[in-house]
């Protein structure tokens, strides 16, 4: 069985390996991921939400709907711990 | 479930530390514009000051300060402040979560409120994370159990 | 050489997930899986974070006095977003699966996936 699984995983890596040749270099400025939206990010967010740090402004402003769901994430996450785990003193049933 | 050991050492540092690395975490959430931080890293470091309490001290310590009914409001209460600054931008009439429509209840032109329109979610958040990082502690270090008697 | 230069942060990454993978389906211990899960999300957020990398750039803070902004002089916000978003999903998770796990092991006194599966048969 751990047999099994070590050979899944390293035909997995191999595959992985393989389709990196593909990606742009490490530090490449005209890559795909940094020539897309993300100039415009950098070059507005002093101009139209006057906060320097583009990271929160991204984060806040212009996904802000991103920033909503994950913070349902979190709140979920609170509420699921304390539905699963807690148990008070009057309980009889546990 | 979790016996106390009560040692002079910790709960002296922890004492001084703990208002520092709170203060530390109120400045990371209100300085995220200019400096890498903002809510989730404040409240990531202002929940943790509370988890800090919790091991020096004891649950109760933290408990008689922060109730666990307050706690699990505030869980809630950070994702209805954001939900709310996104609905006030619908009312004033723009979109949902545009900040820039706030300029007609608060004193500054339009680009400088969406910097406070992104202050405001940013505490909202802040809230949730430090009360969800306490909550799940709580509950996973004493299976549940944490009220007076268990301790 | 070029190849290994330019790519090799890939190849660490992908040793790392594969790190976790193997954790995840070979290990029996839930939380050995659990650990295994954690790794797999790091090194998935690592990899992220490389791609957002530009050479000779700095982080996306821009600096207030500068006229002409140079995009290539910044590094790329967007990835850096999105993983703060990951970190916090990965860490909801994380709590969710240790208190699942914590259920599971009030229950049937062990946290050894066989042996669960085996008291599983034998009340069948």
């Amino acid at each position: 069985m751990k047999v099994l699984a070590l050979i899944i995983v390293i035909l997995t890596g191999s595959l992985l390996i393989y389709s990196s040749l593909d990606m742009p270099d490490w530090g490449d400025p005209n890559s795909p991921a940094s020539t897309h939206v993300s100039p415009r990010y950098i070059e507005k967010t002093i101009e139209e939400t006057a906060t320097p740090n583009a990271v929160t402004s991204v984060l806040a402003d212009y996904r802000g709907y991103d920033t909503l769901g994950e913070t349902v994430v979190i709140f979920t996450a609170a509420v699921v711990c304390i539905l699963l785990l807690r148990r008070f003193e009057d309980d009889k049933t546990h | 479930m979790i016996r106390l050991i009560e040692d002079l050492h910790i709960q002296f540092v922890c004492r001084i530390m703990v208002p520092l690395i709170q203060f530390f975490a109120l400045y990371v959430i209100a300085h995220g514009h200019y400096s890498p931080g903002g809510g989730f890293q404040g409240g990531c470091i202002l929940g943790a000051s509370f988890i800090l309490m919790m091991i020096a001290y004891d649950i109760e310590y933290v408990k008689k300060r922060f109730p666990e009914k307050f706690n699990t409001f505030m869980v809630a209460f950070g994702v209805f402040l954001y939900a709310a600054i996104g609905a006030l931008c619908l009312i004033l009439g723009a979109e949902y979560l545009n900040y820039g429509i706030l300029h007609k209840i608060l004193p500054a032109d339009p680009v400088k409120v969406r910097a406070l329109g992104t202050l405001g979610i940013e505490i909202g958040v802040g809230i949730t994370v430090s009360a969800v990082m306490l909550s799940i502690f709580l509950n996973l270090s004493t299976f549940g159990k944490h009220e007076k008697s268990e301790v | 050489m070029e190849i290994i230069i330019g790519k090799y942060n890939y190849w660490i990454y992908i040793a790392l997930m594969m790190i976790g993978f193997y954790a995840m389906i070979a290990k029996r211990n839930l939380v050995k899986k659990i650990v295994g899960m954690n790794i797999f999300q790091t090194a998935i957020i690592l990899y992220f974070i490389s791609t957002a990398y530009k050479k000779n750039a700095t982080i996306p803070i821009l600096i207030k006095s500068q006229e002409v902004i140079d995009v290539t002089q910044y590094v790329n916000p967007l990835p850096h977003v999105l993983m703060l978003t990951a970190i916090v999903v990965m860490v909801s998770t994380f709590g969710v699966a240790l208190a699942v796990i914590v259920m599971l092991y009030k229950k049937y006194k062990t946290l050894e996936e066989d042996e669960i599966i085996e008291i599983l048969r034998e009340k069948k």
